[in-house]
């Protein structure tokens, strides 16, 4: 049986019926990993040797006792590398952060533990999650499987190329103006950006801390509503996380479209930017959804052409605040040669640091500086407010907002490292969706003429995942993207 | 329009530092980002309140209480220089 070719939810059956062990399935992952990680660069360290215990714990709990079971049990998974698992590197793909050990584990990372899911290793990202390719990160980027000379997609390039290339049946990204949903379209995998508060933030590493968010990869929906069960939820050690009940999101599977209205934004259609392959494959799916039963209505949602700016001054503002932190006091890279503590600071930033990090620290500071800060970030703060209001008006009347993910598929690599505005133009559609909080889902939506995926977002209501689930699998189903494979060497 | 001298200071605040090169290139660059970000001064917002969080801001309080946390050894354990249970810096001044 060919394990990683399996969906999680078969491999958490089997394990469950005691078909095949815990170890078996780790084993196989690790193998494949051991086999296509040094040329995709997906992972950027691995845990095999923690992962095969807790498989086998997982296998002789399973043989000793009749305790009820999560459903993702003896299932592995991969992190991003800004997420903390106690005892292990994390580094955020930084210099600044190389020898970083970890001495605590996130809540996500004890929930995962709790529900005997197997952690296989850490995820390659842009660093400090700065970016839309992998290509900031201090490791090099990671490969698109399905083009070997294209970018998997940014920051969460490396979790996005894992459960692409059967490298691990789930991972998880973060996703601050798109890292989770743009990498999914670039893969070819699903990818969900919950809403702000859905999960608890601490033990993730922060960038924008008003805009981050944990958010599940798999390969096919179901995966991903079991997996965000196993990771929601109220956490009084995150102050931003909401204590809201967290639902079965399997139950709203297979569910019936019928009456369901959707909006399509005009601003996100027919833009200059968008490729005619993922026009015509978003048109396509439309008419997919129509023949479910779903209504479409056009709607307006005026202050687009702001997006991109607001989220770059509040973005960089509270990046700049939360980097201050790395200054070789208290753990990480220091420069020894310093002769001074100010001189220390400076030259262990300057060093640790790389380039697009620097960019957006110096943004950052920019408009939080004397004499700015009216100017830049109280009004990106005042249009983010209107930004939210168009969400909310358009939610009155609608279930959910359907767009493309990113206006392209995956470019290639090194086409836009020089451009720091053309590379901040792929969020253009999922940067939105984090001003806003809402909670947004790329799903693959067919392929260029070039083989490459591309993505569809569907925008949901705060705290209704259940219901973007329950549109993202009737779509699913209605296609077989999702059983397309990238062919691997 | 941002000034060479104003990206000078700015990596001051920052505690960041640039060689000659990098400060040209980076005074284009985050001249043109901040091109790219005046976009905004065409938008209308009086009497619009600024959002720092989408969620009901309120402010979250708990009772001061002891509860274990890490052990000295445990926090330290990441530091670049240590010494006698403390973080070892360099002079302050010379």
């Amino acid at each position: 049986m060919n394990l990683t070719g399996l969906k999680a939810y078969e491999l958490a059956e089997l394990i469950k019926s005691k078909k095949v062990s815990s170890k078996e399935v780790t084993t196989a992952y690790i193998e494949k990993i051991k086999k296509l990680n040094k040329k995709l660069n997906a992972f950027v360290s691995v845990e095999f040797e923690t992962a095969l215990k807790t498989a086998e714990a997982c296998d002789s709990q399973l043989a000793n006792s009749k305790e009820e079971i999560s459903p993702l049990f003896g299932v592995p998974i991969a992190l991003k590398d800004n997420m903390c698992f106690e005892g292990t590197k994390v580094t955020c793909c930084s210099k600044i952060l190389e020898n970083f050990i970890s001495p605590y584990d996130a809540t996500i990372v004890e929930k995962i533990k709790i529900a005997g899911m197997p952690i296989l290793g850490k995820c390659n990202m842009d660093e400090f999650a700065m970016g839309s390719s992998t290509e900031n990160s201090v490791f090099g980027p990671s490969l698109n499987p399905w083009d070997n000379k294209r970018i998997p997609g940014g920051s969460s390039g490396g979790s996005a190329v894992a459960v692409s290339a059967g490298l691990a049946p789930l991972s998880l990204g973060s996703d601050t103006g798109g890292s989770i949903r743009q990498p999914a379209s670039c893969c070819g995998v699903v990818g969900l950006k919950p809403t702000y508060g859905r999960i608890s933030r601490y033990g993730l590493i922060a960038f924008a801390s008003s805009l981050d968010q944990i958010g599940p990869f798999s390969g096919v929906v179901e995966d991903n509503a079991a997996l965000l069960r196993v990771i929601a939820g109220y956490d009084k050690k995150d102050s931003t996380s909401i204590n809201i009940e967290v639902p079965d999101y399997t139950k709203y599977l297979n569910k019936d479209l019928k009456g369901m209205k959707i909006a399509l934004p005009k601003e996100y259609f027919g833009k200059g930017g968008l490729s005619s392959d993922v026009s015509t494959a978003v048109n396509k799916a439309i008419e997919t959804y129509k023949k479910l039963g779903v209504e479409f209505g056009e709607v307006s949602l005026p202050h687009t052409d702001y997006c991109l700016a607001t989220y770059y001054i509040i973005a960089t503002a509270e990046a700049s605040s939360n980097l201050a932190r790395y200054d070789g006091v208290h753990y990480g890279y220091r420069d020894k040669e310093a002769k001074n503590l100010g001189e220390m600071y400076t030259s262990t930033r300057a060093a640790g640091f790389g380039n697009e990090v620097k960019r957006r620290i110096m943004l950052g500071t920019y408009v939080l500086s004397a004499g700015y800060y009216d100017a830049y970030y109280l009004k990106a703060q005042k249009v983010r407010t209107l930004i939210k209001k168009d969400f909310d008006k358009v939610f009155e009347k609608y279930d959910a907002m359907l767009t493309p993910t990113a206006p392209t598929p995956a470019f290639k690599i090194g086409e836009k490292v020089s451009d720091p505005i053309q590379m901040y133009l792929s969020d253009i559609f999922t940067i939105s969706v984090n001003l806003a909080g809402v909670p947004g889902i790329s799903i693959p939506c067919g392929f260029s003429k070039e083989n490459l995926p591309i993505g569809l977002q569907l925008i949901g209501k705060p705290f209704m995942e259940g219901e973007l689930f329950k549109l993202a699998h009737a779509f699913e189903k209605a296609n077989n993207y999702n059983e397309k494979k990238p062919e691997l060497l | 329009m941002i000034s060479r001298k104003d990206v000078e200071h700015v990596s001051k605040l920052s505690h960041l530092k640039f060689s000659e090169q990098e400060l040209d290139l980076f005074s284009r660059q985050l001249e043109g980002m901040i091109e790219f970000v005046d976009k905004l001064k065409e938008v209308k917002t009086e009497g619009i309140e600024p959002t720092s969080s989408v969620i009901p801001v309120m402010n979250v309080v708990r009772e001061d209480e002891v509860k274990p946390s890490f052990s000295q050894d445990k926090a330290l354990a990441n530091a670049p220089e240590k010494e006698l249970g403390h973080y070892k810096i360099p002079k302050i001044m010379e």
